[in-house]
């Protein structure tokens, strides 16, 4: 991503060495790797790391905006999952009728985005209309999207059928020149919320609002209606990135999608992105992603620490991170 | 004066803060078995020196002395320990404890285990004494905040306090509760507690205090007895000062009125607010903090759910937030420049673009642009930032103001409403913009300035209205705007004020 062109035009300052620490622990871990296993840098582990990443990367695109202005989303991880449930009962659905082929892979693709929408519209309208904590919302939603998944798949898993699943398949495996679709998706999802983010009155909106709600409403921003984007957003881009997911595995149960909210919130403050509001940085975003990514495929490639300590060092990056930041906001 | 030894004593007490000194030389002086009342406009030095003596703040020169010796406190829980105590406008309550726990707050009873029983009693108690309904074990967050003030007193009581410093006790009391307070404060004054009273309401003043002092512009300017004084003379010696030639000379011929208002209310506290607003004219609004001011200007754009008539050049419109203000061409500079005003955290360009970005390039921003704007606001109201993209908190309250009023005003409107627009600034900048002020009127646009600062409303409007309790109280224009005037529709005093003004 050559994220130092999109950076302001003004760029009276430098990114300080706060903002620089994400992508030199970044590169450190790269090097790492390469020192560590001859086949890390191969195309196939490339590839593998950044396919991995796409999902949880988008989400936490998505994520960015919500927590710059104040938000948090708790209920990604089960909206996947309830929307790649509802997308393969769908298609499975309309099968009989429309045969596999293009059009039902889009119908799935519009259901998928479309669930996300409505998802994202009912977290965004608690928060804004009913005037109900975030945190709260999304925690109750996250309850809700998982159990409803389980109770879809009635307690299993929800397959889609083979023939769709053998069409649908290179969505995910195949790609353009070489990459994979899923990075190149990711990759256009991360470059439009940075330019968002940095170039256009909602990206501007979101850090008024989670830097001073009250003074954003006193300057004419449209405070409730920019939150709830972020919400609707977020939606939209875990439908995207569900999109992604359902050719990988063609199946969708109570426990996909686990656990992703986490790693989309802790990608996107590892990115230097405030936990309060007021300051976002979808490049950044996209680093700490990547940094996740990387600890897993590395501790799996290399013998030097079980793989089984994984969480822990993501734990330790993550409080890191949050200890880099604090020292910023003192200075 | 009595030859009795007073309890509490400020002598020739100086407070600065920073190189701005704001008492100048107070003596001051607080006996047992009185009421002693503290006087003065909003700004005037009383709440500096009733923390000062409740060890709140330490005096830059000059000393407290307690019976005679220098007070032996540094800080509020010392001084009440020493048996001063000091009931603040904004309570000392915590929302989430009941009212028994606060009032033990510190100094429960029980050793290992509280003894809620005993506290509640004891709570139950000072309540009856109060003749207060409240329940010991209510929370102080379900209260209304007539009874978190009576909480407040009460808990002062428990203090056994030989000095009692009342910061406006009865702003937020029903006449009711203020009989109440009365004669809880002619109790405390037979039982030689020393008290110290500030109200905005002069016939209280008259009614309680033994003796009176005013204060204006941080020193004492009248000393006096009970009878000494009457509510007119205190409004007097209250005001009574020449207004500085840093004000620009009246000169606007107003136009066609721009703005008409009719039964305007902003529920709970605004009603039935009627008035109109001239192109090229400056409209003062005077009035007590609280009485409703601020609320009557976050109602006409849209920030506060409001009622009644509101006509933009003859025509009817609906307002319902600030962007439909904006584009009806009204703007609000709040007078709250740190919490609703400006970003804090951001630079400069991100503050004054805020409120006007869709003019700064769709679907992209425009950076050039908006340093394009900066530049020129930067030039045109003199804002003195060591660099551009500094953090607007880090620059002076007056750069801050200034910054302020150049946002609300890139939006090119007609209709300027400017809540408090000096304050907490210096003198030369104030002097700046007031001429900023004036330059607008003269363009023709039309501002309504919303001020505490008396000499500040004399000296800008064309025409002063003033509001109390929520209400329009009068009009002032030419002629008969007059500080005392204006003090006498602001306190509601005065028979005579109906001749100076003819009221809405």
């Amino acid at each position: 991503m050559s994220d130092a062109t999109l950076r302001p035009a003004t760029g009276l300052h430098l990114p300080g060495l706060s903002a620089l620490g994400p992508l030199l622990a970044l590169i450190l871990l790269v090097v790492l790797g390469a020192f560590l296993n001859d086949n890390f840098l191969s195309a196939g582990n490339v590839t593998n790391v950044l396919a991995r990443s796409a999902f949880i990367g988008m989400i936490a695109v998505g994520m960015t905006f919500v927590i710059t202005s104040g938000g948090l989303d708790l209920s990604v991880g089960s909206m996947a999952a309830f929307i790649a449930g509802v997308m393969i009962l769908a298609m499975n659905a309309l099968l009989p009728g429309m045969g596999v082929g293009v059009p039902l892979v889009l119908a799935g693709m519009a259901i998928a985005l479309a669930v996300g929408l409505l998802a994202g519209l009912g977290n965004g309208l608690l928060v804004t209309k009913a005037r109900i904590e975030p945190f709260i919302v999304t925690l109750g939603t996250m309850g809700i999207f998982r159990s409803l998944v389980t109770w879809l798949a009635d307690g299993g898993t929800i397959s889609l059928d083979f023939g769709v699943r053998q069409f649908y398949r290179p969505v995910y495996y195949s790609g353009l020149f070489g990459v994979a679709w899923p990075i190149l998706v990711f990759a256009a999802v991360a470059i439009a919320g940075q330019i968002a983010m940095r170039h256009t009155r909602f990206g501007r909106y979101c850090e008024a609002i989670g830097s001073n709600d009250k003074v954003a409403l006193y300057s004419a921003v449209n405070v409730d209606r920019i939150r709830l984007l972020t919400y609707v957003l977020l939606g939209l881009l875990v439908g995207l990135a569900t999109i992604m997911y359902v050719p990988r595995l063609g199946s969708a149960s109570g426990s996909t999608g686990m656990l992703w909210e986490l790693e989309a919130i802790a990608a996107v403050i590892i990115g230097g992105t405030a936990l309060k509001g007021g300051y976002g940085r979808v490049w950044g975003t996209v680093v700490g992603v990547l940094i996740l990514s990387l600890i897993d495929n590395i501790l799996n490639l290399a013998d030097l620490v079980s793989p089984y300590l994984n969480g822990a060092i993501q734990g330790v990056i993550i409080v890191l991170a949050v200890v880099l930041q604090r020292g910023k906001s003192a200075a | 004066m009595s030859v009795v030894a007073p309890v509490l004593e400020l002598a020739g007490v100086r407070k600065s803060f920073g190189p701005i000194e704001i008492l100048h030389g107070i003596d001051f002086a607080l006996h047992a078995g009185e009421v002693h009342a503290l006087i003065g406009e909003n700004g005037a030095g009383k709440s500096t020196i009733m923390k000062i003596l409740g060890g709140f703040i330490a005096p830059s020169a000059g000393e407290v002395r307690l019976d005679g010796r220098p007070a032996p406190y540094h800080s509020g829980a010392e001084a009440e320990a020493a048996g001063v105590v000091v009931i603040h406008q904004e309570f000392n309550l915590a929302p989430d404890l009941t009212v028994a726990e606060n009032i033990y707050l510190g100094r429960e009873i029980g050793r290992v285990f509280l003894d809620h029983r005993a506290m509640r009693a004891g709570t139950q108690a000072l309540l009856d004494e109060l003749d207060s309904p409240i329940r010991p074990e209510a929370r102080i967050r379900d209260l209304p905040v007539s009874d978190r003030q009576m909480v407040e007193i009460a808990k002062a009581l428990s203090r056994k306090a030989r000095v009692l410093i009342m910061d406006e006790p009865s702003a937020v009391l029903t006449s009711r509760e203020v009989e109440v307070l009365f004669r809880q404060i002619e109790r405390l004054r037979a039982q030689g507690v020393a008290l110290l009273y500030t109200s905005h309401r002069l016939e209280e003043v008259t009614r309680l205090a033994d003796r009176v002092t005013v204060l204006r512009d941080g020193a004492v300017v009248r000393r006096a007895l009970r009878g000494e004084l009457t509510e007119d003379g205190m409004a007097t010696a209250m005001v009574g000062r020449d207004l500085e030639d840093i004000y620009p000379r009246k000169r606007h011929h107003p136009g066609e009125a721009v703005l008409e208002v009719r039964n305007f209310c902003v529920p709970p506290l605004v009603a039935d607010v009627s008035f109109a607003l001239r192109r090229g004219e400056v409209l003062g609004i005077s009035g007590l903090v609280g009485s409703g001011r601020t609320e009557l200007a976050e109602g006409l754009v849209g920030l506060r759910p409001a009622t009644g008539e509101i006509r933009r050049n003859g025509v009817p419109v609906a307002i319902g937030s600030v962007r439909e203000a904006a584009a009806r061409g009204m703007a609000y500079l709040t007078e709250d420049r740190k919490e609703r005003g400006l970003l804090l955290d951001k630079n400069l360009r991100e503050n004054l673009t805020l409120s006007t970005l869709a003019r700064f390039g769709a679907p992209f921003l425009s950076a050039a642009r908006e340093e394009a704007a900066l530049g020129k606001a930067i030039a045109d109201f003199d804002i003195r930032a060591p660099r551009r993209d500094m953090k607007v908190g880090n620059l002076s309250g007056g750069n801050q103001q200034k910054l302020l009023l150049a946002k609300t005003l890139l939006g090119d409107p007609e209709i300027v409403i400017i809540d408090e627009p000096t304050r907490g600034i210096d003198v030369g900048t104030k002097s700046q913009i007031y001429a900023f002020i004036d330059a607008l009127a003269a363009e023709g646009k039309s501002v309504i300035v919303i001020s505490s600062d008396m000499p500040e409303i004399l000296g800008l409007s064309d025409r002063v209205l003033v509001m109390r309790h929520g209400r329009l109280a009068g009009e002032l224009a030419g002629e008969r705007i007059s500080e005392t005037a204006v003090v006498r529709l602001v306190m509601g005093t005065a028979e005579d004020a109906a001749g100076n003004a003819h009221h809405v």
